[in-house]
């Protein structure tokens, strides 16, 4: 091939579809957005309505008078109400994320320290990081809600599950952070670095006043997606006996048999978590149009 | 006239391969001088070596007498005397253009926000950039964030102005607006080692012109010595390669 342009085809090459497409756009395109939908949601509906066994299905997880039985609770059956055992969950979430920013960024900091003095501190972190991503979080819920308080060691054995499941939640939730922290760190360009140290900046100073503040921007939809799955893990914590919104409807389907209570549970896990996702694919498309702007 | 910055026998290696073989310079106060030579010469290395940016093999660097090697000097006082312009600019994107020029006079000099601000502001005067203080560096054309980079320097107030190529990334139209600046400076007297590309800006403003060549200082003169009569083959043959 002759090192040129023109060797496919030396006369002009036709440029119109082989087969005639309509094209949608504008009203064309709605029209069929809006058909192929229907369609979609149609053939679902059909299959849990018309399968064999949907009415038993339709009778056993969403029944409404059970659904609502279940989220208000009935303490004279003694059934707990999925909708406070929700305020459980979210108290848990809440108090684990400002437990694992803090602890996620120290560990990160640590890691990416530079004195010889912290060296030690340095190989400690990174041991951490390493064994509590591998370790499934379940069985770190276990070993600190069954193991503390066996140990026997004043207040750190004589808490709640509750606490022992914040516990264990910011154990595993801070290694998978304090790495995103670290990647956030590594993402920001070394003239930052050089820059900043040749104006006699400090490690320490350059570290929080012009990396970090870059880093934290980048890691924001990482942090959120961690967030999003440690507001879902706290349901693990029903395993210690915290009554929280899995657990109950765990009470309510066996006392009642009846599965209702677990579609409440996800319907409100659902309303707690899709802002969140909504939230942070928003700014992942705002950083992207950004960055696609050339800004 | 006093020496400010001495190179003696510099060597710095990068794994194998050698950077820097033995490169002696010295930089006087109010003088301007300029590295020429082909990408990958060692120009920039020898920057960077001089502000401890990177740590040098063997010789010694010394900056107003005082040995770097020395257990202790600290690098970050010896920085802040030490300007550093780069290619790239590197101005900090989160930053406005008036906080990228207090950073460090407020936090590494620990100077009051207020004093460092006043002067901060009639240096951007100076550049004709006061009304872009509050800007982001993402706003400002190539040649302006690379002004307000020489600024953010000179806010330091430092013995001696490091500058690493800082018309290399700029559009051809802006390259002429920080070349101004340089000249200016070296006109009030502003102590520089300047790498550069721009063979007629070295040739205008420099004291002392000096042509690395693969890690070796082949030859240092007067611009009219290197430009016009160079001594030696290397010499003459990058220069005509970049006429």
């Amino acid at each position: 091939m002759a090192l040129t342009t023109d060797n496919r085809s030396p006369t002009p090459p036709l440029l119109f579809a082989k087969r005639r497409r309509r094209l949608l756009v504008g009203r064309r395109g709605i029209a069929a957005s809006v058909l192929s939908s229907a369609i979609i949601l149609g053939a679902i509906v059909a299959v849990f309505w018309l399968a064999p066994g949907g009415a038993t299905v339709r009778y056993f997880f969403f029944n409404p008078h059970q659904m609502w039985v279940a989220f208000v609770g009935n303490p004279a059956k003694g059934l707990s109400s999925v909708g406070v055992g929700l305020i459980t969950n979210v108290w848990m979430c809440l108090v684990s994320e400002v437990l694992v920013l803090f602890f996620g960024l120290l560990i990160a900091w640590v890691r990416l320290s530079q004195s010889p003095v912290l060296y030690p501190f340095r190989v400690l972190s990174a041991m951490y990081t390493d064994v509590f991503r591998g370790i499934p979080i379940l069985l770190v819920i276990f070993m600190v809600g069954f193991g503390l308080p066996e140990l026997n060691i004043g207040f750190l054995s004589t808490q709640s599950p509750a606490v022992y499941g914040c516990a264990a939640l910011t154990i595993t939730y801070s290694a998978y952070v304090a790495e995103v922290f670290r990647a956030g760190v590594y993402s920001v360009p070394h003239g930052q670095l050089l820059a900043a140290r040749s104006l006699g900046l400090t490690h320490t100073s350059t570290m929080r006043r012009v990396i970090l503040p870059q880093a934290i921007r980048t890691v924001i939809p990482p942090l959120l997606n961690d967030f999003i799955s440690l507001q879902k893990d706290t349901a693990l914590v029903s395993l210690l006996g915290v009554i929280e919104a899995t657990r109950a409807a765990q009470i309510y389907a066996s006392s009642e048999f009846n599965f209702s209570g677990y579609v409440v549970a996800s319907i409100l896990f659902l309303l707690l978590t899709i802002p969140m996702t909504r939230f942070t694919d928003h700014l992942i498309a705002r950083d992207r149009s950004k960055r696609l702007a050339g800004v | 006239m006093e020496v400010v910055l001495e190179l003696d026998d510099v060597v710095k290696r990068f794994g194998d391969n050698e950077v820097l073989r033995g490169v002696s310079l010295q930089l006087h106060r109010h003088e301007v001088v300029c590295l020429i030579g082909a990408s990958g010469s060692g120009k920039s290395t020898l920057l960077r070596c001089a502000n401890m940016l990177e740590t040098i093999d063997a010789g010694s660097i010394s900056l107003f007498g005082q040995s770097l090697e020395d257990d202790r000097i600290d690098p970050d006082l010896v920085r802040q005397h030490i300007g550093m312009v780069f290619q790239s600019f590197n101005l900090f994107p989160h930053l406005s253009v008036l906080e990228n020029i207090l950073i460090g006079p407020v936090h590494a000099l620990k100077r009051r926000h207020s004093d460092v601000r006043e002067e901060a502001m009639e240096l951007l005067g100076r550049i004709g950039l006061q009304e872009r203080a509050n800007d982001y560096p993402d706003r400002l054309s190539g040649g302006q964030q690379q002004r307000v980079a020489i600024v953010r320097s000179l806010a330091m107030q430092p013995a001696l102005l490091l500058l690493d190529e800082v018309t290399s990334a700029l559009d051809p139209t802006l390259v002429g607006e920080v070349l101004d600046l340089l000249s200016d400076l070296a006109h009030s007297g502003t102590t520089m080692l300047i790498a550069t590309h721009e063979m007629n800006f070295a040739r205008d403003v420099a004291n002392q012109v000096a042509y690395l060549d693969n890690g070796v200082l082949v030859e240092k003169g007067t611009p009219d010595e290197i430009f016009t009569n160079p001594r030696h083959e290397s010499t003459r043959s990058f220069l005509e390669r970049v006429r």
